[in-house]
């Protein structure tokens, strides 16, 4: 029986969940990296081994991007900095906001999205990268502004069956999107609707898009988490309407796609564009299984009373596997879990520091 | 001239596992021209010390002696033959961390 490991990246450092029981029990690891702030986590799986990514930032000592290759029991970073921008550049690394591996016909190739909002590429499996300077380099990037986090790119979604096609998306200034494996970049935000500027407009860019999730089935199908709206895209992108909305509650970070099924995506809203916690103390999961057209609430393990939770955008997600195994983790330190696709949750941690980012998949 | 930099704990696997390392730099060198040495010899070291743009990280102080190079000249603090160069994490606090 297979092993899932479900990392956790915290305030203050490296948590791991084990199961080697078919995930009905999971043993809490760590901390590992203890201190560190880890943002970006990653796991993958396209080696003969996994391989085990964690982008983290020490107040002190600053940021770093580490590898295991051993199922997280050590990790280690190259003698030079594998993430560092160029001296031209005048720019220094904040933060690791994302790692993510490349196509599955290009197994060295790992993605980096960091603050200040740039896009690195490894080719030789993590070890060092190199800013994509044509996205560096767009002439709307001096025009960006910073959301709450910081001016981060946090999503980077490859193309399953095309991997020179990129998506990435930066706070606050929506999404954009390469056909050429990152040679040239254009914004694709048409239909997102910017409730925080005059008028409400759709500008070319400037969107706050939290984050950005693709489709199991439709490679073309997209849904969005906007600062305040849920959208998805039929054309890859290339124009965004709303979905059904929640209630009314349409402010969350994460969206999350189930691994398998189309159609099917999970969303976390939280109250208002202040308070950012979940709504009236219930904590609930909402599920579509057609493509956003309704939602229906997921409640089952979950707090329906005095739970005023946080997940941030890369607190959700899925292991891939089959079922669905979904995890989220809170600002208030708790590890949410479902092996049955949302049906029912159950606590599988407590108790931990700030949860920033949560990665899951079978190992081994 | 010989300079010695006393490594902290958190970083000594980036200082080859030394918690004291020994420099031969020119007189007249500065903190740093150090750190310049650090970063030919022991690159995971000196990149936990300043940034990629050879800025000193916020929350790291140095210090000469016992004087910290921020109230003399920073980076640019001039060393002696004997100098014994110092890294600590600043006592930072009040985040929401």
């Amino acid at each position: 029986m297979s092993e899932t490991l479900v990392m956790v990246g915290t305030a203050k450092g490296l948590f791991s969940l084990r199961s080697s029981d078919g995930r009905r029990g999971f043993e809490v690891h760590g901390p590992a990296l203890a201190g560190e702030e880890v943002y970006a986590t990653c796991i993958d799986n396209r080696g003969p081994a996994p391989r085990l990514f964690a982008g983290s930032v020490s107040m002190h000592w600053g940021p770093v991007v580490r590898s295991s290759d051993d199922g997280g029991q050590s990790w280690s970073e190259e003698n030079r900095a594998a993430i560092a921008f160029p001296d031209d550049t005048g720019a220094a690394l904040a933060r690791i906001w994302q790692l993510t591996p490349g196509g599955a016909d290009e197994p060295d190739v790992v993605y980096a999205g960091v603050e200040p909002a740039a896009l690195f590429r490894s080719d030789d499996g993590g070890r060092s990268f190199s800013l994509v300077r044509a996205l560096w380099e767009h002439p709307h990037r001096p025009e960006w502004n910073p959301g709450g986090g910081g001016l981060c790119l946090h999503t980077v979604l490859v193309h399953p069956t095309d991997p020179s096609r990129l998506l990435i998306a930066v706070s606050a200034a929506g999404v954009y999107r390469s056909d050429d494996g990152g040679a040239s970049w254009r914004a694709s935000n048409a239909g997102i609707v910017v409730t925080f500027l005059p008028d409400a407009p759709t500008p070319e860019f400037g969107q706050c898009v939290h984050k950005v999730a693709r489709d199991a089935v439709d490679p073309e199908r997209l849904y969005l988490q906007h600062h305040d709206g849920i959208y998805r895209s039929d054309d890859g992108g290339g124009s965004w309407t709303p979905m059904e909305s929640i209630g009314g509650v349409d402010f969350g970070f994460p969206v999350v796609a189930h691994p398998t099924v189309g159609d099917t995506a999970y969303l976390l809203p939280l109250q208002g564009a202040e308070y950012r916690c979940t709504p009236d103390g219930r904590c609930i999961v909402w599920r579509t299984t057609d493509a956003g057209r309704s939602w229906s609430p997921l409640t089952d393990g979950l707090p329906q009373s005095d739970a005023h939770l946080t997940v941030l955008r890369d607190g959700f997600t899925t292991d891939g596997d089959d079922p669905a195994g979904l995890y989220f983790g809170t600002r208030s330190g708790e590890v949410y879990g479902s092996v049955d696709g949302g049906d029912s949750w159950r606590v599988l941690a407590a108790h931990l520091p700030p949860v920033l980012s949560v990665r899951a998949a079978p190992i081994g | 001239m010989h300079v010695q930099l006393r490594v902290p704990a958190a970083l000594r696997e980036g200082g080859g596992g030394h918690s004291v390392l020994s420099f031969d730099l020119d007189d007249g060198s500065t903190v740093d021209d150090l750190l310049d040495a650090i970063a030919s010899g022991y690159p995971a070291l000196e990149r936990r010390i300043r940034d990629e743009q050879g800025v000193l990280r916020p929350h790291v102080n140095i210090f000469v002696g016992e004087e910290n190079i921020r109230s003399q000249s920073g980076a640019g603090t001039v060393l002696r033959t004997g100098s014994e160069v110092s890294i600590l994490p600043a006592i930072s606090g009040g985040f929401d961390r």
